[in-house]
């Protein structure tokens, strides 16, 4: 198969995204508060702390003190955006999202940086690949990963007028625009492209090769691949999940996060439930000891990219 | 200049105050009994600190927990809970009743404080996680310049949760004298004697090297209670220590000191004499108060 990878037109990272609609937000709501753990240069937020000096809370290299303020914040009425490395928010701070934020009912949004494999050859130490499956158990707290920039404006605007908690994770790298499809409401799934064969479930940044491989099968074999991007993973949109079933015969999910307890899982444990049989398979980074390489030469390894995707798909046909 | 703690209730002497502290651990007695379960030990060591906060120090009550300009007290040590329930109901929160469901199928009064119980700011268990929060909440008063103060009680066993000093480093650093920490110092826990456990001695140095102001104060003492609550903030620009020296199991000879009652629930006869105890102590202080008069 020929792969190309001029089909989609530029974008940006959604992590530039998120400091753009940060610095929209604050200039309108001053209950904005962004807390970082010394996090603001890798979260691009450097502009924002010149902007807006009286509304972020600096806490140095102290994840765990990152979300116990933030909590504290919110619970005085601030609108609060806990920022850091997924990796370290989601395990070493995962007690106090669990008890601070989601059991305490403080609305915080907890934003989780350079997530996946963003890091890539930092090693294990900066992945995460557990953030969907902790979070997912634990309650109150919706788990975000927007595909697009579309999409990650929208979260974080959508998000800083709940009140709950939200958890969004997106990583660095830059992501073409995906769709013209302009709805984007958390919990409801974004169509990115019709098909009939095969759709591809797909959530974050995996949405963009997702969308590459369905583009290619479709000139290179006649294959009408079906793209959904699932950007909330919890409250998963149970109702496009019976529709994609009912549709499409052969389903594929694909997500940068371990096989175990993410979206993949998520959608699997929906289908039994229900009923559905079609031919699933989950793609995502087997239960191993993660190869080593940049973010791009990992994904690759494991198949989550246009070519891995498209041949993950005509094997399903086999 | 920070306002200091204005004292809202003058009306109580301190024996009035020493009263009340004996019929809150007199109920927290019968409480913990009913339930079967309960943190005795630490419950009643920080009676007195409860008691001081809620009728002399916090501007909170039943019709101004949702004011914004409320002070803000949180149980960062939670499992003494049952002391917090009993003070809570005494102020008119809920009504004493609702305790006889302590830790029964269904009730909000569990072992634990839980936001579901009127009067209750955050829910806590965990330890290491009280202290966080109420410097976050501290920075958004000073950030809405607001005049509100900011209260937790720590256990010194709880002391070795690492949080607790990530969250006292960024209390200097963020200069809030607005915040309060007091600690339950009864230097025991589950397992024995703080200091041969892990010990975390001498806790007013690490916290005035962590940029605190430091005061110790006999935690069973209403008027050294009351006297430093009153001089808060210590120094201007700084958070508040206050090492409230207590004595686990306070008010029951048997439980004084003993890591047996630290969640032990007394028999029957313990009951009996343990409410007796608690009796003779009332009518002593009674007795004085109409010798003086």
């Amino acid at each position: 198969m020929k792969i190309s990878n001029n089909r989609l037109k530029d974008g940006i990272a959604n992590l530039e995204v998120f400091s753009a609609t940060l610095q929209d937000l604050a200039s309108k709501d001053r209950s904005i508060v962004v807390v970082t753990s010394d996090s603001r240069g890798s979260a691009k937020l450097n502009p924002f702390v010149e902007k807006y000096p009286e509304q972020i809370v600096e806490v140095g290299i102290a994840e765990q003190n990152l979300v116990g303020i933030a909590a504290g914040l919110a619970s005085a009425g601030k609108k609060v955006f806990a920022v850091s490395p997924a990796c370290f928010l989601t395990a070493r701070s995962l007690e106090q999202i669990k008890n601070d934020v989601a059991y305490s009912d403080n609305p915080v949004n907890i934003i989780g940086i350079s997530g996946g494999v963003s890091y890539g050859p930092l090693g294990s130490t900066h992945h995460s690949l557990h953030d969907f499956a902790v979070l997912r158990a634990i309650n109150n707290i919706t788990v975000v990963a927007p595909a697009d920039n579309f999409e990650t404006e929208m979260a974080i605007k959508q998000a800083a007028e709940m009140d709950s908690p939200v958890y969004i994770r997106f990583g660095k790298k830059p992501i073409p625009f995906l769709s013209d499809n302009g709805d984007f409401q958390l919990g409801k799934a974004r169509m990115i492209k019709e098909g009939k064969d095969v759709a591809i479930i797909a959530t974050g940044e995996t949405v963009y090769p997702a969308l590459e491989a369905a583009l290619l099968l479709e000139e290179e074999q006649g294959v009408q691949v079906g793209v959904i991007s699932m950007h909330t993973i919890k409250p998963l949109d149970y109702s496009i999940l019976s529709e994609v079933a009912k549709n499409y015969p052969i389903i594929l999910t694909v997500e940068e996060h371990s096989v175990f307890g993410g979206l993949g899982e998520a959608c699997a444990s929906y289908f039994m439930e229900n009923g559905f049989t079609n031919k699933f398979k989950i793609m995502g980074i087997p239960d191993e000891y993660t190869v080593t390489g940049s973010q791009s030469e990992i994904l690759d390894y494991y198949g989550i990219s246009e070519k891995g995707i498209a041949e993950t798909i005509m094997k399903l046909f086999a | 200049m920070i306002r200091r703690i204005f004292l809202k209730n003058k009306k109580m002497t301190n024996q009035e105050l020493e009263i009340k502290s004996l019929q809150y651990r007199k109920k927290v007695l019968k409480y913990i009994k009913l339930a079967k379960a309960g943190h005795t030990g630490g419950s009643l060591s920080c009676t007195d600190i409860l008691n001081v906060l809620y009728n002399e120090v916090l501007n909170v009550s039943p019709d101004k927990f949702s004011d914004p300009d409320r002070d803000r007290y949180v149980q960062s040590k939670g499992h003494s809970v049952e002391a917090l329930f009993v003070v809570l109901a005494d102020k008119g929160f809920y009504p004493e009743s609702k305790l006889e469901t302590l830790c029964k199928f269904k009730s909000h009064f569990i072992g634990h404080p839980t936001k579901k119980v009127p009067g209750i700011e955050q829910n806590t268990g965990a330890l290491g996680h009280g202290l966080p929060i109420c410097v976050g909440t501290a920075i958004a008063a000073k950030l809405d310049k607001k005049s509100y103060k900011v209260f937790t009680l720590l256990g010194d066993g709880e002391l070795m949760e690492g949080s607790n000093w990530e969250a006292a480093m960024a209390a200097s650093h963020y200069k809030l004298d607005n915040l309060v920490a007091i600690l339950d110092y009864n230097q025991l826990q589950i397992t024995g004697a703080t200091k041969d456990v892990c010990n975390s001695d001498p806790i007013d140095s690490k916290f005035e090297a962590f940029g605190w102001a430091v005061r110790h104060v006999d935690g069973h003492d209403i008027k050294e209670l009351r006297e430093a609550f009153g001089q808060v903030p210590f120094e201007e620009g700084k958070p508040s220590f206050i090492i409230a020296h207590t004595n686990k199991g306070k008010g029951i000879s048997y439980m004084e000191n003993s890591i047996k009652w630290h969640h032990g629930v007394p028999n029957d006869e313990q009951y009996i004499l343990g409410q007796d105890e608690l009796d003779k102590q009332l009518e002593s202080i009674k007795n004085s108060e109409i010798t003086k008069r």
